[in-house]
Order: C-alpha cells, then sequence, then structure tokens
C-alpha cells in the first residue's frame, strides 16, 4: 500500500492559555505555515499565529458602494430615462425619495459580500481537510485546542517538528495524514 | 470560592456556577441530539394545524378574491395590515439584540441571540404574506419588483409602498444571512457530536467544513461584526419606512412626523415581550435556567418598560399635537379614538401598552417569570390592539362625515391571523428541535477563561 502523504503534525492543548503559549513559542523557532484549531475565536492565537488584517471590511465596503450606486443609479435610469412620469411637476430625478431605497440596496449588497467575501476568505465551503483524519480534532468543537504545524513550511522536517511540539507540553501529538 | 472575584461579578451571573467548554456544548448539543420528547410531537402537530388552517384560508381568498375579508371603503386597510406591522415589529427585538447588544457588548445577548434571530426570521416570513395576500391579485405580486417586462412599465420609486418592499426583501434576507453565519460554528459542532449518519451528512454540509481555524475565525469575527453594523441601521429603517407607509399619507392620525421614531420604539417593544413570550417556556422545557438566568429576563424586562416609556411618549405627542397643530381634523380624530365607536379597543391598548407594563418597576414582578410570562403576553396583545387602533379609526372616519363607516375583521381575517401564528409556531418548533437554540460558541466564548483572554487582549489593544 502506498504510504499516505503527510499534511502536518498537530499538537493538541487541554488549554487556551497552553495553545496560546505554543503558538507563539512555534512562530519565535520560525515555523510560519501553520495554524490553530479553538472551540471559539480567540484574538491572542491570531497574533501569535501572526497574521494580516481581515479583509473582509474592504470588500464590505466595496459591496456597500456597488450597492449604493447601483441602488441609486437603477431608480435614476428608470425614473428619469426608461419610465419618466410627470408626478405633479416634481422632478423625474426626484432624489430625496430615492434615498430609502439607495440605502436598502447598499445595506444588502454589503451584507452579501460580508457573507460571501468571509466564506470566499475562509475557502469554504471545503467538504474535507486533512486536519479531519485526526479522530480527536472532534473535540476541535468542544473544549480543546489544536495546532498544527505544516509540511508546506519551509522548516518542517518530520521528527524535528514533532519533537518540537512534543516540547510545547500537550496532551497529544499526531501525524496528519494528508 | 475566590476571594477577589472582580467588580462585575456584583451583578448576578450570565451563566450559570461550574459550566466549562465542554458542559456548556454538551448540555446545549443535547437538546438537538436528544430523542424528541413527547411533547414536541404534540406541539408541533397543533402548530401544523393552525398552518394548515391558514392554507385552506389562502386557497379560499385566492379563489374568492380580497372580499372574504372586511376591508371595504373606506377602511381599505383592517386585519391584514395591522398583521402585517405586528409581526414585523415582532422581528425587530431579535436584530436589536443580536446586532446592536453585540456592538455595545453586552454579553448576556450571548444565550438568546439564536433564538431571537430565528424569532425574527420567522416573523417576517408571517409578516411577509399579508402585503402580499391583500394584493387584489396576489398572484403579480412580483409586479412590485423592478425587472424589465413586456408591459414596458416600472415600479414608482417615489412611493413609500415600494420603498417597504426593498426594505422589508432586505431585512429577510440580512437577517437570515446573520443568522446563518451564527450558526455555521455550531452546525460543525453538532456535525462532530451527532451519531446519526444522517445528521452528520445534514450538518456537514451546512457547517461547509468549517474547522475553527485561527484564520476562520478571524475572518468570520470581522464579518460578523461588518454584519451587526449593517444590521443595526437596516432594523431602524425597516420599521421608519413601514411607518412612512401611513405617514406620508393625509389621513388625521397617521400624518405626523413622530411615526418612525415611534414605529421603531414599539417594534422593539412588541419584540421584547414576544422573546420573553419565548424564552421563559423554553428555559422551564429544556431546563436552560442556566444559560437564560434570571438576569436575562430582568433585562429584557427593563428593555421593555423603558421602549414602552417611549411608545407611551408618542401616545401622548399625538394627543398633544391633535391639539397644539389647531388642525380641527386631527383633533376629532383623537376623541373619536378615544370616545368613539372603538374606544374599548383604544383603552385596552392603553391599559396592555402603557398601564400594566408599569409593573415592571417593581424588582419583585421583574424577578417572577410567570408574571413576566404574563406581562409579555399582554404587551404582545396591546401592541397589536395599537396597530389595529392606528389603522382602523384614522380611516374609518377621516373628513367627510357622508364617506364614514365602520369596520369588523371576518372570520377569514381571524383565521388567517390565527393561521400564521401557527406557521411561526411550526418554523419555531422545527428550529428548536434541529437547530441549537442558544449559540454554542458565543457562550463557550464568555466562560470566566475565555473571558479574560478577550479582556487581556483588550487592554493590550487598547
Amino acid at each position: 500500500m502506498k504510504e499516505p502523504r503527510l499534511y502536518g503534525i498537530m499538537a493538541e492543548f487541554a488549554t487556551a492559555t497552553d495553545l496560546i503559549a505554543a503558538a507563539e513559542k512555534s512562530r519565535s523557532a520560525g515555523y510560519r505555515r501553520m495554524d490553530a484549531y479553538t472551540p471559539y475565536p480567540i484574538e491572542q492565537v491570531w497574533e501569535a499565529i501572526g497574521h494580516h488584517r481581515s479583509r473582509v471590511p474592504l470588500l464590505v465596503l466595496i459591496g456597500g458602494i456597488i450597492g449604493c450606486v447601483g441602488g441609486y443609479g437603477l431608480q435614476y435610469w428608470v425614473s428619469a430615462v426608461e419610465y419618466p412620469l410627470d408626478i405633479g411637476g416634481r422632478p423625474y430625478n426626484s432624489w430625496p425619495a430615492f434615498i430609502p431605497v439607495t440605502f436598502e440596496c447598499t445595506i444588502l449588497v454589503a451584507g452579501l459580500f460580508a457573507v460571501i467575501g468571509m466564506l470566499a476568505l475562509n475557502g469554504l465551503p471545503t467538504p474535507h481537510h486533512p486536519v479531519f483524519n485526526v479522530p480527536r480534532f472532534a473535540l476541535a468543537s468542544r473544549d480543546r485546542y489544536f495546532l498544527c504545524i505544516e509540511r508546506r513550511d519551509r522548516k518542517f522536517d518530520r521528527a524535528g517538528v514533532r519533537a518540537f511540539l512534543e516540547g510545547l507540553g500537550p496532551t497529544e501529538v499526531w501525524d496528519v495524514e494528508d | 470560592m475566590t476571594p477577589d472575584l472582580p467588580a462585575r461579578s456584583a451583578q448576578a451571573p450570565i451563566i450559570g456556577p461550574g459550566h466549562t467548554s465542554a458542559t456548556v456544548t454538551d448540555q446545549i448539543s443535547a437538546v438537538v441530539l436528544m430523542k424528541t420528547p413527547r411533547w414536541w410531537f404534540f406541539a408541533f402537530g397543533v402548530s401544523f394545524l393552525l398552518v394548515m388552517m391558514l392554507m385552506y384560508a389562502l386557497a379560499y381568498l385566492f379563489t374568492k378574491g380580497v372580499g372574504i375579508f372586511g376591508v371595504n371603503v373606506p377602511v381599505g386597510w383592517g386585519w391584514d395590515i395591522t398583521n402585517f406591522v405586528w409581526w414585523i415589529g415582532i422581528g425587530h427585538a431579535g436584530t436589536l439584540i443580536s446586532a446592536i447588544l453585540l456592538l455595545l457588548r453586552q454579553d448576556w445577548r450571548n444565550s438568546i441571540n439564536r433564538f431571537a434571530e430565528a424569532m425574527t426570521l420567522f416573523a417576517v416570513a408571517c409578516a411577509g404574506i399579508y402585503p402580499l395576500i391583500h394584493l387584489g391579485r396576489p398572484w403579480v405580486f412580483y409586479w412590485l419588483f423592478p425587472y424589465p417586462n413586456s408591459m414596458g412599465i416600472w415600479p414608482q420609486f417615489r412611493s413609500p409602498l415600494v420603498w417597504d418592499v426593498f426594505a422589508v426583501s432586505t431585512y429577510a434576507t440580512i437577517s437570515m444571512l446573520f443568522w446563518f453565519v451564527g450558526l455555521i460554528p455550531d452546525l460543525a459542532t453538532l456535525r462532530d457530536r451527532t451519531t446519526n449518519k444522517m445528521g452528520r451528512i445534514v450538518y456537514g454540509i451546512l457547517a461547509m467544513g468549517w474547522r475553527g481555524s485561527a484564520k476562520h475565525w478571524h475572518n468570520y469575527e470581522a464579518a460578523y461584526l461588518m454584519l451587526a453594523g449593517l444590521a443595526t441601521p437596516l432594523v431602524v429603517s425597516v420599521h421608519s419606512v413601514v411607518s412612512f407607509d401611513f405617514a406620508s399619507g393625509i389621513i388625521p392620525g397617521w400624518h405626523t412626523t413622530i411615526f418612525p421614531p415611534y414605529f421603531v420604539a414599539g417594534a422593539i417593544y412588541s419584540g421584547f415581550a414576544m422573546v420573553l413570550t419565548l424564552a421563559i417556556p423554553l428555559r422551564a422545557l429544556f431546563k436552560l435556567e442556566d444559560f437564560i438566568t434570571d438576569r436575562h429576563l430582568q433585562n429584557m424586562a427593563k428593555v421593555m418598560l423603558a421602549t414602552g416609556l417611549i411608545v407611551a411618549y408618542g401616545y401622548a405627542m399625538e394627543i398633544f399635537m391633535a391639539w397644539y397643530s389647531g388642525n380641527r381634523f386631527e383633533e376629532f380624530m383623537v376623541k373619536n379614538r378615544m370616545l368613539g365607536p372603538y374606544m374599548f379597543q383604544y383603552w385596552s391598548l392603553i391599559a396592555c401598552n402603557i398601564l400594566i407594563p408599569q409593573l415592571l418597576w417593581l424588582k419583585k414582578v421583574r424577578s417572577s417569570a410567570p408574571i413576566l410570562f404574563v406581562i409579555a403576553i399582554v404587551v404582545n396583545v396591546g401592541m397589536w390592539l395599537e396597530r389595529y387602533v392606528i389603522i382602523v379609526t384614522s380611516l374609518h372616519r377621516d373628513f367627510l362625515p357622508s364617506s364614514w363607516g365602520m369596520y369588523s375583521g371576518t372570520v377569514w381575517d381571524k383565521v388567517t391571523f390565527l393561521g400564521t401564528i401557527g406557521l411561526f409556531l411550526s418554523l419555531m418548533f422545527l428550529f428548536i428541535r434541529f437547530l441549537p437554540v442558544i449559540s454554542i460558541f458565543e457562550m463557550r466564548a464568555i466562560l470566566p477563561e475565555a473571558k479574560k483572554l478577550a479582556d487581556e487582549a483588550e487592554e493590550e489593544g487598547a
């Protein structure tokens, strides 16, 4: 049988504090390609792993601008160009009356961008992922904290990473098969 | 236990003592994963019968036309629009709890936001039925949307009724997104917990492969906050636009600038009443007192008291302006409300919305779940009556006595309303059976250990 490829090496921690300490140490040891898995968001973990700001807010801004311009544009085009109706001599482009719909369109498109953008940036939906091969990983959605150093890390070598993670005080360490 | 409790603990805790991430997860997911209790079949069965009744009423309406309702000239809006405004108002508390209280960092909201959001969604679904079915030709309701059509016509964007279409459909969409995004991590929890193959597949698909990685959480929190920031002005705009449906008409009692804020406060008022109506039985049935504590009920009671007072101010201003404006029609409208043929409804609404809720000033009342439950029901009734009085008393006697008339709902009005209550309850029962009623991951985040980390992160950031 073919030897399964390795995705990375994963350590399990009992507390968030242990995980934060471990993530910080891994970073200072020079590991970059790693991810932590926690039952709830922990800001320190993200900081320890050392990543950039989220791009979701920028996407929301873009969505909001598209919705705003699109919403107003639609009303302008309908009311002043395609289907002008003279209502008591009021201007075709009666902008104050167009504000509510412009606002709603802004919120709608911005909200869609927030959700779809978040899913896209997170690479979801992903029906399967190597980390699920570790049976204990089901506890990442309960009360356990995991740190996985991935094979694509430049400094990765199987024995070295395993020994390193074991030195961080985990409850257990596993190979994650790809 | 610990001698140096922080000052914050002077208040009653928002989560029962001794809970850990594991117990919170297990207890809340057990509500979904346990065998279906027998009462559920009974409760769902009864609600579903009401849905069947709604289907029957709608089928009859579509074959016969809106003539089966009591509406006629001069009262063209009756139970249908009353119910629309009532349902959509109820939805507002869900958004307030999930979005505004999130932005204000009111942690106690974490145990009630999930089902409050579900309530919003189902209430909006019930609300959405009414404007459609009260059309003369409901099968062409989609003409309300701007789309290229062979008739070459377009909606009138200067009309608040078109604004309403946009406001309500945006509200429904954003509420759904907010609710679903909130559910993703919990769906992953259920996927990992369930022993049922079908459950694993369905929850697995819905969770979309969520694995709680630091990168996931980072984008997730950003998106969640953004959605909250978007939903906050949205919720204010929705009921404002609903109030424009009235305020931009020239009917006495409708044509007033206080309508938007007064409607928004009323919406939140009725919504919190509905949250309490649902939360009190829910926590008793599923033994969730550790998560939906007495402090939650008290806080909600306080919000109800505050918004109820704003509503009372609105009523007072209506009366004051009727006198101060010197407008004879406005003055007549107020007198007619108080002493005319609908005085019973008017004074009942004052009793339900203003007088009885004053009991909430008493701490004893706020800390008794059964009394709160009764008051919440009273407010639900009062807010329904409010919309009924605003709509019917203004329309039935407007300017010319020769065009006055009387209105009362027919049996079909009542059956349809009861039917939407059945629809709401059916959806609610399905929700509490198949999805976690309390947001599990947000409960983990307010446990002492997580709270400490979050506070440290905040201090560093500051």
